[in-house]
């Protein structure tokens, strides 16, 4: 890989979901291919993570959302990356994710979603692939 | 002779970490301890089951887990499952509910009776238990950081339908200690909530002596990523914290612990799940006994719903989750569960619909009514491998239980996050293994199938106005309520916090003048503060 850092990833769980045992999984994983993660524990709002990624300069904003609330959520948080100049990066999602919901998250600009059974090698490759 | 049998055969050990063998004879009982320890059903150390005859007496109750939108959707729910043979509700509510917050709370937005039912005030607890007979139906509760304001309502909802609350049966969760290592509602740091079970027990030890006011989980545990000796530890280690706590403030053991109830998982290996409730059963007797100085036989009872198994169903081929579910069931039936559930088929997509609940119902009917489960007490019993296996876990357990002992105690673990870390690696080498194919799961690493016909999975509609709707019924009950009652009460809970008193004749006196949830976690917030997560993984 010709990178000279190794790519910086913002794992966030979002809202009040407490399921954490996936993004935890995810974490070790990535970390495992070489990557740097910031793990925010839970509860974390779309203010929160905004800031951290622009306060860590991250390469990926990636999050864990189990609780069917991830649509509302990554509404809320497109505006903000957006304001905080963060379009640039690679936004990706992970959890329990029902498909009827893909195209709009993928409208939203998360080109990464990961469904409950994903493999944690395709994540891992996926983001190899596509942050910048 | 394993030799003779198989020289190629390959090492099988459980996931407990115990090596099988091809074949069991008494001389391997005796090696792993003899049958000494077993009993009969009924004594001491009732490794064999907590009661004489078991489901000869009463068959296990059926309780699955249902809750969603408002009150009334649940109420809905709950008298269609009565009305399909189930004996007792298990009752989901939502997130903000489960983190002490109001339904209009910004933190709410978007999360408002969409995992569970939304509740605020005793009006929703009004609402949602209406026309059921509390007497014939015990409800069990899924609320652990608000568990004190739930509990209260439930006592107060009783008492206004007209039970005597010194009578009423009925559970909650309300174990915290295992919130903070998997499932997460926890809101106030560590210690001021254990301090709060210990307020629960106390309080009911002295007026509702026959509710059970904490069921200690180790099934979040297993969840998150334990081995099923480690579940069945650390939730003893969590049970012992609460005794201790009870203790502490003078109560009795055998005033208590008679109503401590547990909840435990059932997926995975048949004969190691069956083996790990026989001793457990033997082991939580034993501690209650000998280190806890219990003089009643009843306060070691054993006391469990075992079920769900979410952790070990599929994605893939959901369809196939039907049949794990009936093996589960079978489990749980097998190791002598007071009480069963099981997750759905649909469950790793949505909140299950009423055929698929309908369908767990029927497997747990079924072993009961055509399979002959409730004939025989402990039908196992007596199996060299499955009493080998026995002691071998309990044995596992006792050595777990001491590392943590060793280590300083369970509390400082959770609060220093170092069991969710543990927990969380067991968690990923489990993934690496599933993904290697090591660790076989049918339609995941063997067995797959391309799914190119539609799922056969119907999703949960969550509805945009259920949120508007609860709002709505909440500024309601505010702008009805009397005021000054409400503020004194408040008052009076913030103020028993500050001196260390037992905070629940507050909460419950708050709760009767329709104080809501997030109204009296705001005011204990504010002596105890928040807990902050060591982020550890």
């Amino acid at each position: 890989m010709s990178r000279a850092k190794p790519i910086k990833v913002l794992l966030a769980k979002p809202g009040l979901d407490g399921h954490d045992q996936g993004a935890k999984v995810v974490a070790r994983a990535l970390m495992d291919a070489g990557m740097e993660v910031i793990y925010t524990g839970l509860r974390q709002t779309p203010e929160a993570v905004a800031r951290i990624a622009q306060q860590e300069d991250v390469d990926v904003i990636a999050l864990s959302s189990m609780a069917g609330s991830h649509l509302p959520f990554c509404e809320k948080l497109k505006a903000l990356l957006e304001q905080a100049g963060l379009s640039d990066k690679l936004w990706v999602i992970g959890g329990n994710l029902p498909k009827q919901d893909h195209d709009r998250l993928h409208g939203l600009g998360f080109k990464g979603i990961f469904p409950s059974s994903s493999r944690l090698a395709d994540i891992v490759n996926f983001i190899e692939a596509h942050a910048s | 002779m394993n030799d003779r049998l198989d020289p190629a055969a390959r090492r099988v050990v459980n996931e407990s970490g115990i090596e099988i063998q091809p074949l069991y004879t008494q001389e391997d009982v005796e090696r792993s301890g003899g049958f000494g320890f077993i009993g009969e059903p009924g004594a001491y150390p009732f490794v064999r089951g907590i009661h004489p005859l078991m489901y000869r007496h009463r068959p296990y109750t059926m309780r699955q887990y249902t809750g969603f939108g408002n009150p009334e959707d649940t109420n809905k729910r709950f008298k269609y499952l009565i009305a399909n043979g189930q004996t007792g509700l298990n009752v989901a509510f939502d997130l903000p509910t489960q983190c002490g917050l109001d339904s209009d709370d910004t933190l709410a937005q978007g999360e408002v009776g969409r995992v569970g039912m939304a509740v605020d005030t005793l009006r929703d607890f009004e609402i949602a238990f209406a026309d059921i007979d509390l007497e014939r139906i015990t409800v069990s509760l899924t609320i652990n950081g608000a568990a004190p304001q739930l509990i209260a309502m439930y006592l107060a909802m009783a008492e206004k339908r007209g039970y005597d609350v010194r009578k009423l049966r009925g559970t909650a969760q309300n174990d915290i200690l295992k919130e903070f290592i998997g499932r997460g509602t926890w809101i106030y740091p560590v210690d001021p909530s254990v301090k709060l079970v210990g307020d629960t027990i106390e309080y009911c030890a002295q007026q509702a002596p026959k509710y059970s006011p904490v069921s200690v989980c180790g099934y979040h545990i297993r969840e998150s990523g334990a081995d099923p000796a480690q579940e069945m530890a650390y939730a003893f280690c969590i049970a012992k914290a609460y005794a201790d706590e009870a203790i502490a403030r003078g109560l009795d053991v055998d005033e208590f612990a008679g109503r401590l109830s547990f909840n435990f998982n059932v997926f995975g290996n048949i004969f190691e799940q069956v083996a790990k409730f026989r001793a457990g059963r033997g082991l939580w007797a034993k501690i209650v006994k000998e280190h806890f100085g219990a003089r009643k036989p009843e306060s070691g009872w054993l006391r469990m719903i075992a079920g769900g198994g979410g952790g070990g169903l599929t994605f893939e081929q959901p369809e196939v989750n039907i049949v794990r579910g009936a093996y589960y069931a079978l489990i749980a039936a097998l190791a002598g569960a007071q009480t069963t559930a099981l997750c759905c088929y649909d469950e790793a997509y949505t909140i299950p619909t009423e055929y698929a609940q309908r369908i767990s119902l029927r497997t747990m009917q079924l072993l009961l009514e055509e399979m002959g489960l409730a004939d025989t007490v402990d039908p196992l019993g007596g199996s060299w491998y499955v009493e080998t296996l026995t002691n071998q876990m309990r044995q596992r357990m006792e050595q777990v239980m001491a590392e943590v002992d060793a280590e300083g105690g369970i509390k400082k673990l959770v609060a220093e996050g170092e069991i969710q870390a543990r927990v969380s690696a067991q968690a990923y080498r489990m993934q690496r293994a599933i993904e290697s194919g090591e660790f076989r799961k049918v339609g995941v690493n063997c067995y797959r199938v391309e799914q190119t016909e539609e799922l056969q999975v119907q999703m949960h509609p969550y509805n945009e106005d259920d949120a508007r709707r609860q709002i709505a019924g909440l500024n309601d009950t505010r702008a009805t309520r009397e005021a000054s009652r409400v503020g004194s009460a408040l008052r009076a809970v913030r103020e028993a916090a500050r001196d260390g008193s037992n905070v629940m004749p507050a909460v419950v006196e708050a709760v009767k003048a329709y104080a809501t949830v997030g109204e009296i976690t705001q005011h204990l917030v504010e002596v105890y503060g928040r807990y902050r997560e060591p982020v550890r993984f």
